[in-house]
């Protein structure tokens, strides 16, 4: 509530599109694909069948969930044909365009929490749990061996991910309180707590995305005028300091943390300019040519 | 995160700490995975009416391999299936039908199995007289109408494998002592627990239940064998019958088993309605007359 919002300046010298442009790409992307999943069940038109664990689109293309599938190997089964070339695509893509890009460009639960961040900010509230972010890393072994232990998708049994996409297009049920949770958690509780500390599925796409190639960069970081924006509106803004404060230890401007959504909410709020989507190997450790 | 370089001065401490939050998470997370894995072996319990499609693994193996992905669903014609929501008592996400509201058509492409990216609908299964689904079970005797001696037949009429999986067996209706019962019995071999039947039970509640095989099927011990199936097999009886010994039945004193043949015995009354027996042919009671005493 402190006097300016985050993004104002970049509002300001940039204007209101270009301060949002990823954003707003972002919801773009995130209700195109829940469109195409519901233009089935509400309208009957069939383009994509299924729901994000395991995908049809137009009888030609199979798109699988990695994390799921990964979990059903640990039970002893491997999937059928369709099922293993749809989880050879979104391998493939996912780890080309970063991991997490699942996160907040397809995860419909991003929704549910980016709200809860926007609110938590439009309110103030200060105190947030504190919790390694580490946890989800954890928590992702845990259902990796407790699905060998059970012989169940352990995950699978209340994943508010699933639960929430699931529900939307096969009927959401009582999954609608799961999602209120974590809507409150993150809320009142822990500041970007589901996504950003607990949920395995992130953490999956994170190491799966390890080394993926395009990244965001400060390659003008040398213009940073520590107006603290980015940071603010970072759901992961641990990530950000090696890349942008890097220079004097010799460390190149881009983003290689593997828990970075490459939400490119960063570039959208910086007024002065200094992030963009790039690729890993342009990181030269020093960028202080410029200007 | 928690550690720092080893070689500090500090690593000691660093390493403690490093344990320490080591601990904490394996302790908090566990908490977690055993609430989960408890929760896991509720989910095995499929509630009895709820039925998987056709060529589901059975349930160990289901939850496993299904990947919740809803294709079955989409692709069954007539909108039979559901994948459990959250509130349901079937593992949340996975498909099933319950056969009292809408049975399976039994397509003859099992679309249902096509659709499945996974091995959780068994890609075997071909021909759909061969699915598993279930086991149909005339469970209740008491309200069957069959059973009460009227010709309703509905579950024998609707049923796809008619005259196989459920065939219509001839009683005689001792109660009126003058009519026939046809008591509508179902053959596990044939039976593929589409549950067409259930449906179709006039009955307020069905007397005739699809339930999972597991309980529906008695199993006898493994080292039994079937005498009149053996000699079949073997095309003579496996005994010399000249050596039997036949001790005496054992019967409450002074009992006596009209028809019974029992020669060892003494209590038995001369055989009767046989060929060769003294009292010859039993005369049939008029109708209306004798049957109880």
């Amino acid at each position: 509530m402190s006097g300016k919002r985050i993004g104002a300046e970049a509002v300001a010298t940039k204007g209101w599109l270009r301060a949002n442009k990823w954003l707003l790409l972002r919801r773009l992307s995130q209700f195109g694909i829940l469109t195409l999943f519901l233009l089935g069940p509400l309208a009957g038109i069939w383009i994509v069948k299924g729901n994000l664990n395991y995908s049809y689109t137009l009888d030609f293309l199979p798109l699988a969930d990695p994390y799921v599938a990964l979990q059903s190997a640990m039970t002893g089964h491997l999937p059928e044909k369709l099922g293993l070339i749809g989880l050879a695509i979104a391998l493939v893509f996912y780890f080309l365009v970063g991991g997490r890009v699942y996160c907040s460009w397809v995860c419909p639960v991003n929704l549910v929490t980016d709200s809860a961040g926007w609110l938590r900010d439009r309110m103030g509230i200060k105190g947030s749990v504190h919790l390694s972010r580490n946890t989800r890393y954890w928590i992702l072994g845990m259902t990796l061996v407790g699905s060998a232990g059970t012989g169940v998708v352990l995950w699978e049994l209340i994943n508010p991910v699933s639960m929430l996409h699931r529900g939307l297009i096969f009927g959401l049920g009582a999954a609608w309180t799961v999602v209120v949770a974590v809507f409150f958690f993150d809320l009142f509780v822990m500041s970007r707590g589901w996504c950003g500390h607990l949920c395995p599925v992130g953490a999956f796409y994170s190491l799966l995305g390890r080394w993926s190639p395009v990244r965001v960069a400060a390659p003008q970081r040398a213009a940073c005028n520590d107006c603290m924006d980015c940071f603010e509106v970072c759901p992961e803004p641990q990530v950000i300091r090696p890349a942008l404060k890097g220079e004097a230890k010799g460390v190149g401007p881009v983003i290689l943390s593997p828990n970075c959504t490459n939400c490119g909410r960063c570039i959208d709020v910086c007024s002065k300019e200094v992030f963009s989507f790039g690729l890993r190997f342009n990181n030269p450790a020093s960028t202080a040519k410029v200007e | 995160m928690a550690t720092t370089n080893s070689k500090s001065p500090k690593s000691g401490a660093a390493r403690r700490q490093f344990i320490f939050d080591a601990a904490k998470m394996a302790c908090g997370v566990g908490m977690l995975g055993l609430g989960l894995g408890l929760y896991a072996k509720q989910a095995k319990a499929l509630p009895p009416l709820a039925l998987r499609p056709p060529g589901a693994l059975p349930e160990n193996d289901f939850l496993g391999a299904c990947i919740r992905c809803g294709l079955c669903v989409r692709d069954c014609p007539y909108n039979i299936l559901e994948l459990a929501k959250p509130e349901t008592p079937v593992a949340t996400g996975t498909p099933y039908f319950t056969a009292r509201n809408l049975p399976c058509e039994m397509c003859e492409d099992i679309p249902c199995v096509k659709a499945c990216p996974t091995t959780a609908l068994d890609h075997q299964l071909t021909d759909i007289n061969k699915a598993k689904m279930g086991l149909a079970v005339l469970i209740d005797h008491e309200t069957c109408l069959n059973f009460l001696g009227l010709r309703c037949d509905v579950c024998y009429r609707v049923c796809p494998v008619i005259d196989k999986a459920i065939t219509l067996e001839m009683v005689p209706n001792q109660r009126t002592g003058r009519h026939a019962m046809f008591l509508p019995t179902v053959h596990s071999e044939h039976c593929t627990g589409c549950g067409k039947c259930e449906k179709s039970c006039v009955l307020e509640e069905a007397a005739i239940r699809v339930l999972p095989p597991k309980l529906a099927k008695g199993e006898l011990g493994h080292h039994y064998r079937v005498g009149w199936e053996e000699q079949k097999k073997a095309g003579h009886s496996l005994m010399d019958e000249s050596k039997m010994i036949d001790l005496p039945d054992r019967l409450p004193e002074g009992a006596m088993l009209p028809g019974h043949y029992d020669p060892a015995s003494g209590h038995t009354e001369p055989m009767r309605g046989m060929a060769g027996s003294e009292a010859g042919i039993i005369p049939s009671l008029p109708p209306g007359l004798g049957g109880k005493p």
